[in-house]
């Protein structure tokens, strides 16, 4: 061995456990290199900052009478307004919240009683419920109904039958005055 | 050769698509190679690796890019600041476009100066060829995109050229633009080459690595390996030999993203473009600078045909006569290790190079023009006269018997190489 310079000395059991070693750990090392640099490509296809800059609308509510709804865009969603009356807050206040399939008091899910604003997409499966305009069918509870796959929603905006699984979600918003809404 | 897999999942897969025996006869174990490669041969697989980051980066980028005139600038802009990471796939992609012509060209001059474009490589090298017009192609609808200043009158610059052809010169000019001025047509279709050829440009890379697994690689002594001896397995050897040379580079490619991005770039390409005010000086990218010096040096009428055809013909004709380099080559020794003449001719010719890159950067003016006439010259000289009269007068210098017998002990004396 010591007089032949072409012969290499087989490998021993130290050597190989040093490969093996040495294989895992630039194997993880590429990989997490590799999973560093494949984020700013996954990251590019989120909302990028002008995208993030449109999120806040403000919508002037004096013209709506009561007993009336408008829907506006917000973050290319549509928001139902609604003033309600009298009759629409008493009934959703006096609902118990055991028969709610999902429980919410009224009270959590407006700031003012009769001004209800809330995103108008099912939480089923996406579409927009019915209810808005005065001929529209409001389902059995006089709030609103999807058509797709028959969902019916309260005065308050909650799910009381159908396939839906939750209420119709409250967007963040704030009143800036008594007339102006600020959704974002 | 098929692998024998214990895994039976691996077994199951490799007997009815023998993949892993494939890779392993491309890349792998049993891929011989020569035992004598040196540095130079990595630029091959960089310039591979690059494509591919070229790819990818092109297209996120398309996916927030408008290809109309009213909002490619401003979708490009939006990129760099509204996009997460937006300019880093921008300027990943700006700068790798650059890196893709260094490595390429230092692939070209390797295969010149190694004679790698010799029987049985010719066609290996002329698929090459088509992969650099393929590349020119590419880059130059990329550059229109952005819809600068320079990118507006880069491509009515280009686009003209073909006016100089005779008769129907300026019927071509009205259908590549697809109206009357480079305009929302030439952009659009533009674009659409853009995402064309680089797949184009994929799939001769496949070709162009067929063709070189049947003879496999030259090697700095330019002889057939003999035997066993003179080879050695690409994995490990190579794979490791690449990966380390990838780092080297891609701390290069990466200085260049994050600390110079607009270093190749030129100002003025920020300027919207606007048809109605031509920037000062209009200067190509610098990958295109040599073949511009060409195209301009032709400044005189004669056998008939008009300076600004002469210019078009001899710019595409710089490319075009690297298809005939092969046989105007009648050497058969390979290396210029072994050739004293065709070296220093070599070592003239890539000074020539980077001295037409100079004029083609600088306004025509004065000694300019007659320095890149004399540029072109050598150019065109050194292909039609000085490398078949090289070849045929050069005194042959000893080859070594083998790579093994050259690479145990060194014949320095013999190669008269002192670096």
């Amino acid at each position: 061995m010591t007089d032949t310079a072409t012969t290499a000395p087989g490998p021993s059991e130290e050597d190989e456990g040093r490969r093996d070693f040495l294989l895992i750990a630039t194997s993880t090392v590429g990989a997490i290199g590799a999973g560093l640099a494949a984020w700013p490509f996954i990251d590019s296809m989120n909302p990028a900052a002008d995208v993030l800059a449109i999120s806040s609308s403000e919508v002037d509510i004096s013209p709506i009478e009561e007993g009336q709804s408008i829907t506006v865009v917000w973050r290319g969603k549509p928001v139902f307004i609604r003033q309600r009356t009298e009759e629409e807050i008493k009934i959703a206040q006096s609902v118990s919240l055991s028969d709610l399939k999902d429980p919410q008091a009224d009270g959590d899910r407006v700031q003012k009683s009769q001004w209800l604003v809330m995103i108008g997409i099912c939480t089923h499966l996406g579409c927009i419920p019915l209810g808005q305009k005065t001929g529209d069918p409001k389902g059995e509870f006089g709030g609103w109904f999807c058509p797709c796959h028959g969902s019916h929603y309260d005065t308050s905006g909650r799910i009381r039958k159908g396939p839906a699984p939750e209420n119709l979600y409250i967007p963040p918003y704030v009143f800036l005055d008594d007339t102006t809404i600020k959704i974002g | 050769m098929a692998i024998e897999f214990k895994n039976p999942v691996l077994k199951w897969i490799e007997y009815r698509l023998p993949i892993f025996s494939f890779i392993n006869d491309s890349v792998g174990t049993n891929y011989p190679t020569p035992r004598n490669l040196n540095y130079w041969w990595n630029f091959g697989s960089l310039a591979g690796v690059v494509l591919g980051i070229l790819i990818v980066t092109g297209i996120f980028l398309a996916m927030n890019y408008t290809a109309n005139v009213d909002y490619a600038f401003i979708s490009v802009e939006r990129i760099m600041r509204d996009v997460n990471y937006g300019w880093l796939l921008r300027y990943l992609h700006m700068n790798g476009g650059s890196m893709f012509f260094i490595l390429v060209y230092i692939h070209m001059f390797r295969g010149m100066y190694y004679g790698s474009y010799k029987a049985p490589r010719e066609l290996l090298w002329m698929i090459g060829v088509f992969l650099l017009l393929a590349m020119m192609a590419t880059a130059f609808v990329g550059y229109v995109l952005p819809w600068g200043q320079m990118s507006f009158w880069g491509a009515t610059v280009i686009t003209n050229l073909f006016s100089a052809i005779p008769l129907i010169g300026e019927s071509i000019v009205t259908w590549l633009w697809g109206g009357f001025s480079v305009d929302n047509p030439t952009l659009n279709r533009f674009f659409a080459f853009h995402y064309l050829l680089p797949f184009i440009i994929f799939g001769l890379v496949v070709v162009h690595i067929w063709a070189l697994h049947v003879h496999k690689s030259n090697n700095p002594l330019g002889i057939d390996p003999k035997g066993p001896e003179d080879m050695i397995p690409f994995h490990p050897y190579y794979t490791i030999k690449d990966i380390f040379g990838m780092a080297v580079f891609m701390v290069f490619f990466l200085w260049f993203v994050f600390f110079a991005p607009d270093f190749f770039g030129e100002a003025d390409n920020y300027i919207e473009a606007n048809p109605m005010v031509t920037p000062t000086h209009i200067v190509p990218e610098w990958y295109f600078l040599p073949f511009y010096a060409i195209l301009r040096a032709f400044t005189v009428d004669f056998l008939w045909i008009p300076a600004k055809l002469w210019g078009v013909i001899g710019m595409f004709g710089s490319v075009l006569i690297l298809l005939f380099l092969p046989w105007l080559d009648r050497s058969k020794v390979r290396s210029a290790k072994f050739r004293p003449y065709y070296r220093m001719a070599f070592w003239i010719f890539f000074a020539n190079s980077l001295v037409l890159g100079y004029v083609g950067s600088q306004p025509p003016e004065g000694f300019l023009i007659t320095l890149g006439q004399w540029a072109t010259g050598y150019y065109f000289a050194y292909f039609v006269i000085i490398i078949p009269l090289v070849s045929l007068l050069e005194p042959a210098r000893v080859l070594p018997d083998s790579i093994a017998q050259a690479v145990m002990k060194p014949v320095a004396a013999e190669t008269g190489e002192g670096r």
